[in-house]
């Protein structure tokens, strides 16, 4: 990829707290236009990686640039051209919806129309509410809101959805689709897998201050490539031939596999023929949340 | 926008924000003057000669709330709350958003003077030193501007916002009880006026006595709060933070 179609590109990147080294050698590439997810445990550098690309921390070596700019050195410049939604929300409660759009409009050299931006958020309904009277669903959109007024090329969503009802979820996802489809670079951090699968084109894991996986989705880990598992249980009495090179545990058979087609076939031509019932049978390939698991070596998905 | 403009454009949204907690800006007009009724009836005894003292003396109380006590605990609630760190995320420049708060809370500090100044003039027969206008203005301006700075400086040993007013009014109250301002100093220990002598609100009051005295202002006073107003902002500028402190 031509360094100009990069959104983002991280080499060697480096910081330690103390005593403690939070990022390590940490490469990263985002193209111009598409949604990257970072997961990773907390505690794995995810915040502190997002908040040197912001400008909002200093590094301690490697290369960074943003849209072009280096934060470090162009930082002013750099805020013109990314919006912001930063985990916890800090909000003035007294100023209305539209009001507080308008005022951070005005920070920006060439700002969207505030009504738009409301619009685009879905607050129209609620312009002329206080934000301290808005669920926080509401509040969360106007964060947005306020990351889109000064018409960013580059926007960073951190942990956009924590805390959301279902509902309130998938429409914040639509927001999300639709800044996508404005051409717009989205780098997403998030815990949720479901959140990664469904909004990101590719995904970064972090682990221990370094990437440890990145690319798509359905890719990623060798989630594509991997074996498949095949599993069933078998009605007492019966037994499953020795050259399926099943693991058994009670009545629960699982198989894996490379090749889940041929196997399938096979499996149920024994079946029939036998004239047995496959109990629960579950072909699964390893989930996104298997795979973040194995990487990141946490029996907790935080 | 110019940094001037946008300071002056974030004066017009902290002050609407201001006004729509009615209840805090009712205290905020009210606080000084409740002070000043109980600190004339009790300590004066109603003489006028009190009323003379706790006239001026109310004023600098009342600048010092609405500049030190008031811009240190809202920035540093605002700071907890994540909207300094969020406005960091912008490209408004760090000193316009720091000088509309700083512009704010001198015009409240102002419109607490005209209104303490007011109620003496109405209710205690003291008369607004209109002769000494421009030392009024000189005085109010600096002792409003350094201690701002001294609360914004302030905001760098405030861990969090539940400490803001423990801090806050720890390092204040003392001072105003020593200071001439909440009682006088005649006949004090030596070394309560000794002490007083070091810290700015001291100076604050020596000035504001004078100019409504009538008594020639001493510079020296101005050079004291100048001087804590200059530490003030070398504090602020080493050890402001933007970030919640965890």
């Amino acid at each position: 990829m031509a360094d100009s179609e990069l959104a983002i590109r991280v080499r060697g990147l480096k910081k330690a707290y103390g005593e403690i080294e939070a990022v390590r050698e940490l490469d990263l590439d985002v193209a111009r236009g598409e949604v990257f997810a970072l997961l990773g445990p907390n505690g794995a550098g995810k915040t502190t990686t997002v908040e040197i690309l912001e400008g909002y921390r200093s590094r301690d070596g490697g290369e960074v640039s943003v849209l072009g700019i280096d934060p470090a050195r162009q930082a002013s410049r750099l805020k013109e051209q990314i919006g912001i939604v930063l985990q916890s929300t800090g909000l003035s409660g007294y100023l209305t919806v539209a009001e507080a759009v308008e005022m951070y409009a005005g920070y920006y050299a060439r700002p969207r129309d505030v009504d738009e931006v409301v619009a685009l958020v879905g607050l129209t309904d609620a312009r002329n509410r206080r934000i301290n009277q808005l669920s926080g669903g509401q509040r969360r959109r106007v964060d947005l809101a306020l990351a889109l007024v000064g018409d960013p090329d580059l926007l960073f969503l951190d942990e956009p959805t924590t805390g959301f009802d279902p509902s309130a979820r998938r429409q914040a996802w639509d927001v999300v689709r639709d800044l996508a489809g404005l051409g717009k670079t989205i780098l997403l951090t998030t815990h949720y897998m479901d959140e990664a699968q469904s909004l990101a084109g590719r995904v970064a894991i972090i682990a221990d201050g370094r990437i440890v996986a990145q690319g798509t989705p359905e890719s990623l880990g060798g989630r594509d490539t991997g074996k498949t598992a095949i599993s069933f249980s078998l009605p007492e009495g019966h037994s499953l031939p020795e050259s399926f090179a099943a693991q058994q545990a009670g009545s629960v058979y699982e198989i894996r596999t490379e090749a889940p087609t041929r196997l399938l076939h096979e499996l149920t031509d024994w079946a029939l023929s036998a004239d047995i019932e496959l109990a629960g049978i579950e072909v699964a390939r390893p989930s996104l949340e298997d795979v973040y698991l194995r990487l990141t070596g946490s029996g907790e998905a935080a | 926008m110019s940094g001037i403009g946008l300071a002056v454009r974030q004066v017009r949204f902290e002050n609407r924000a201001f006004w729509r907690n009615p209840a805090a800006a009712f205290f905020t007009f009210v606080f000084p003057l409740m002070f000043m009724v109980i600190f004339n009836v009790l300590i004066g005894r109603g003489s006028g000669d009190a009323s003379r003292f706790y006239t001026p003396a109310i004023i600098v109380f009342a600048v010092i709330t609405a500049t030190y006590t008031n811009l240190a605990m809202s920035v540093a609630m605002a700071r907890d709350e994540g909207i300094l760190k969020r406005m960091r995320g912008t490209p408004l420049p760090a000193w316009s958003y720091l000088a509309g708060r700083i512009i704010h809370a001198v015009v409240i500090a102002v419109l607490l003077v005209v209104i303490v100044a007011a109620f003496g003039a109405l209710f205690y027969n003291v008369a607004v030193p209109w002769a000494h206008l421009p030392e009024l203005a000189v005085t109010l301006v600096l002792g409003a501007a350094s201690f701002c700075a001294l609360g914004l400086a302030l905001t760098a040993f405030i861990p969090n916002a539940d400490a803001a007013p423990a801090v806050v009014n720890a390092t204040i109250l003392p001072l105003l009880f020593i200071s001439n301002v909440f009682i006088r100093l005649d006949g004090a220990p030596a070394w309560i006026d000794t002490l007083s002598s070091v810290f700015p609100v001291r100076h604050f009051a020596n000035a504001m006595l004078a100019i409504y005295a009538g008594t020639p202002l001493a510079w020296s006073d101005l050079a004291v709060i100048a001087a804590w107003g200059a530490a003030g902002v070398l504090l602020a500028l080493r050890f402001f933070s933007w970030e919640p402190r965890r």
